[in-house]
């Protein structure tokens, strides 16, 4: 039963995955659109950053003060300088530990 | 011209920080699954069949919450909506392979390798065989989040939950769209689907994950209008 429901949730993503890529072609897009999907990570990401930051396993909001929005922040800043990935993911992680283990414990 | 494996490795190397974050956020789906009572083989046929990391923990969780499988598997077809938006931009580079290719490539995209594809399709537009890039992103992220998914599986939640690492995600994410904060006009269409997203956080079947994308792009749309 429940392996049915995953091969349909599977088969519905692949759907998903497959549907543009395979069945549109480039003249079925026009220039204005091919302008507005330049904006698509910048439209699209914050949707998975935004809640992964504000919102709590339990889907409510977290306080103003919670380490994670501090973690975020400075892993704005240090991805904005260093333009590396590993050295954003850290700068979050560890500022975002060094709250919880250290200033709040 | 790059050849085919120079592109596979330069995907590769594009995507594999991104692993930082990836590796434990798959031992903790894997683990997460087991630790709510599906049988382990479930679990796992779900990364190999889903192949979606925030949807298969959201399947589970509905599920073993008393949903129906019908609201599960909706569920997961809406959080993955917004492959329709990386398929399209993705089209235009893919255009030139034979329809076959296209249904193969299509299972390995997803987030971080549309990303960095992307970004890396952006700058080498002439380049033949571009799409060896994705399909280099795409399977270093398939390897990795199978042996994570199983580790978790297997090993149970080793990652200590107190470390947090759930939060590496929204920071892998921070590290694909930073250097846009140097453009106003991607600055206000990031913050529009932010601020969406939390608005719509509560909308059914987490349609806030295509929802706000829709909105933050019918800005952008207004914002082209007016730079004219």
């Amino acid at each position: 039963m429940t392996l049915t429901a995953i091969i349909f949730a599977g088969i519905l993503t692949y759907f998903t995955r497959m549907t543009m890529i395979a069945l549109i072609s480039r003249d079925m897009l026009g220039d204005k659109i091919k302008a507005v999907l330049e904006y698509v990570p910048s439209a699209v990401f914050p949707a998975i950053i935004f809640p992964g930051i504000f919102i709590n396993d339990f889907g409510t909001f977290i306080d103003m003060n919670d380490p994670k929005i501090f973690g975020a922040l400075v892993a704005v800043i240090v991805g904005y300088f260093s333009k590396n990935i590993i050295a954003t993911i850290l700068a979050g992680l560890v500022s975002y530990w060094f709250l919880i283990f250290v200033v709040f414990n | 011209m790059l050849s085919k494996k120079q592109l596979f490795t330069r995907g590769m190397l594009d995507i594999s920080p991104h692993m930082l974050s990836v590796i434990p956020f798959g031992i903790i789906c894997g683990a997460i699954g087991v630790e709510l009572g599906f049988h382990p083989y479930l679990v796992y046929a779900m990364s190999f069949i889903i192949f979606g990391g925030a949807s298969q923990i959201v399947f589970l969780q509905l599920l073993s919450g008393g949903a129906s499988s019908l609201v599960a598997v909706a569920s997961v077809g809406i959080i993955n909506s917004r492959h329709l938006l990386y398929g399209a931009v993705l089209s235009e580079y893919l255009e030139k392979l034979s329809f076959i290719k296209k249904l193969l490539i299509s299972y390995v995209v997803v987030d971080q390798g549309f990303a960095e594809s992307n970004k890396f399709f952006k700058k080498n537009r002439n380049e033949e065989f571009l799409h060896y890039h994705l399909i280099g992103t795409g399977c270093t992220m398939w390897v990795c989040w199978q042996i994570a998914t199983l580790s978790g599986i297997v090993l149970g939640s080793f990652v200590p939950e107190e470390l947090g690492l759930k939060f590496a995600i929204p920071l892998t994410f921070i590290a694909i769209v930073v250097q846009d904060l140097k453009k106003l006009d991607h600055v206000i269409v990031m913050i529009t689907c932010g601020l969406s997203s939390l608005l719509f956080f509560d909308a059914p079947f987490k349609s806030y994950i295509i929802i706000s994308p829709i909105i933050a792009l019918f800005v952008a749309a207004l914002l082209l209008r007016l730079k004219k």
